[in-house]
């Protein structure tokens, strides 16, 4: 079981397509569109009727985040949650967040298992790609400002580098690639995994790294090693899928 | 005497009418600074509520406003649905299962109404939404019940009010939904929302002076 998603839209275009987005980076969580009025076909507005559907459908016992766009959809799924008897609500989040990038974000913070608040914040942290100076998680420091990449002669510059044949059938799929993520967002290391920042869950993910592919990873600054040693461990562990 | 449920449910259809008679004025109003649906989705919204009035066995106000309310979070669709939804909502249950509805009565649920769109909505007087029009609406209510009026003058004081304010929604400029889009480019239009207030609540005053 995983926290499940719920999308609501004025467009039923919008919902579905954010989910189809998502669901290839978390085949595992049950995300339910909610766009559009109730009519057939939908017109473009949004339905208390459909939210509350919606939510039953996506609720499966570990909590729901609802992700909306426009103000009357957030108004339509705040009075959805008004309607629900307090045992249900208290399983149920509204993050303030992006449509698209927090549904994404949340979907992938669900497939590795986490709880309806972890997934509710990890879609407030995802944030509107057009601002460059807050693009984590979606693209790498390096990408986000192209001139403040770290000269080569940095004091922290030694990098501990490694690389390991992926043994799991599923590769560095979306699971395995939070867990990285958020352990090197611990560490004081700056890590880079076949080139794209190993604090992106995101990029980590773009890699698309499948079985018997070669991951390598360089750190630099004071925990690089322990980053080194963590990945390590991780990726012959077979990110606990052997 | 009060007002009864067959006044309300008299109110509901006259709105539902008289919404129906200017779909193409909030059409229009809303096409200029909105997405030019509010005057289908409140046709939509109360010829919906109408049909389910027609099956009858709403025996209270309170009962009214609640199967308006809900059918209205249902239908409309836009962000008029949860706005209105939440006002009828709200004055049901200020309203509680009275069967009559005395002038201290209209100005309870007429608050609790608007108190209901200001939560929802999270808008303030000015920022050009149908708050404009429920606030000066509540207050004349407040002002004519205490100076001795009955229901029904009541609610004329609040639906002239409600029209007053609409109008000064005009030369405002958007801060709160699809208008704020706008900015300054919506200054020059009267907000649909508050238009549709005004007809609301022209309804409620028309309905009630016929039933008396």
């Amino acid at each position: 079981m995983t926290v499940g998603l719920v999308i609501v839209s004025h467009s039923s275009k919008i919902a579905e397509g954010v989910i189809e987005l998502a669901a290839q980076m978390a085949p595992n969580v049950q995300m339910v569109a909610a766009g559009g009025t109730s009519d057939s076909p939908p017109r473009i507005g949004t339905s208390l009727e459909k939210v509350q559907s919606a939510l039953e459908e996506a609720d499966q016992g570990d909590g729901v985040v609802v992700l909306t766009d426009l103000g009357s959809a957030v108004m339509t799924a705040e009075m959805t949650l008004e309607f629900l008897a307090p045992d249900a609500r208290s399983r149920i989040r509204l993050p303030r967040a992006a449509l698209v990038e927090g549904s994404v974000a949340a979907a992938v913070q669900a497939e590795s298992g986490s709880t309806v608040d972890e997934v509710a914040t990890a879609a407030e942290g995802a944030v509107v790609s057009i601002d460059p100076e807050s693009l984590e998680p979606f693209v790498s420091h390096g990408a986000a400002a192209p001139g403040h990449s770290l000269p080569l002669d940095e004091p922290a510059g030694i990098p501990v580098t490694g690389a390991w044949t992926l043994p799991n059938k599923m590769g560095l799929h979306a699971r395995p690639a939070a867990v990285l993520a958020r352990a090197l967002t611990d560490l004081d290391a700056e890590v880079t995994i076949n080139g794209v920042d190993g604090k992106s869950v995101m990029l980590l993910m773009s890699l698309a790294l499948g079985e018997g592919q070669e991951l390598r990873a360089e750190a630099t600054g004071p925990q690089a090693q322990e980053a080194i040693e963590y990945i390590a461990g991780a990726v012959k562990a077979g990110f606990g899928e052997l | 005497m009060g007002l009864t449920a067959h006044w309300a449910e008299a109110w509901i259809r006259e709105s539902s009418k008289v919404l129906t008679e200017h779909r193409a004025e909030l059409i229009e109003l809303d096409r200029v600074i909105g997405d030019a649906d509010h005057g289908e989705n409140m046709q939509r919204g109360f010829a919906a509520v109408t049909a389910k009035l027609d099956g009858g066995g709403q025996d209270t106000p309170a009962a009214v406003f609640k199967l308006t309310a809900m059918t209205l979070m249902s239908t409309v669709g836009g962000a008029a649905g949860p706005l209105y939804g939440t006002a009828f909502l709200r004055a049901a249950t200020a309203l509680g299962d009275a069967a009559e509805i005395d002038p201290a009565a209209v100005v309870a649920f007429l608050t609790a109404a608007r108190d209901g769109v200001v939560a929802r909505g999270k808008a303030e007087p000015g920022d050009k939404t149908m708050i404009d029009a429920w606030t000066p609406a509540v207050e004349a209510a407040e002002t004519a019940k205490s100076a001795g009026a009955s229901s029904t003058e009541v609610l004329e004081a609040a639906a002239n009010a409600a029209q007053a304010g609409a109008l000064a929604t005009e030369p405002l400029i958007a801060r709160k939904g699809r208008a704020s889009y706008l900015g300054e480019r919506s200054a020059g239009h009267r907000d649909p929302g508050a238009q549709s207030t005004a007809l609301i609540l022209q309804a409620a005053a028309d309905t009630a002076g016929r039933e008396q």
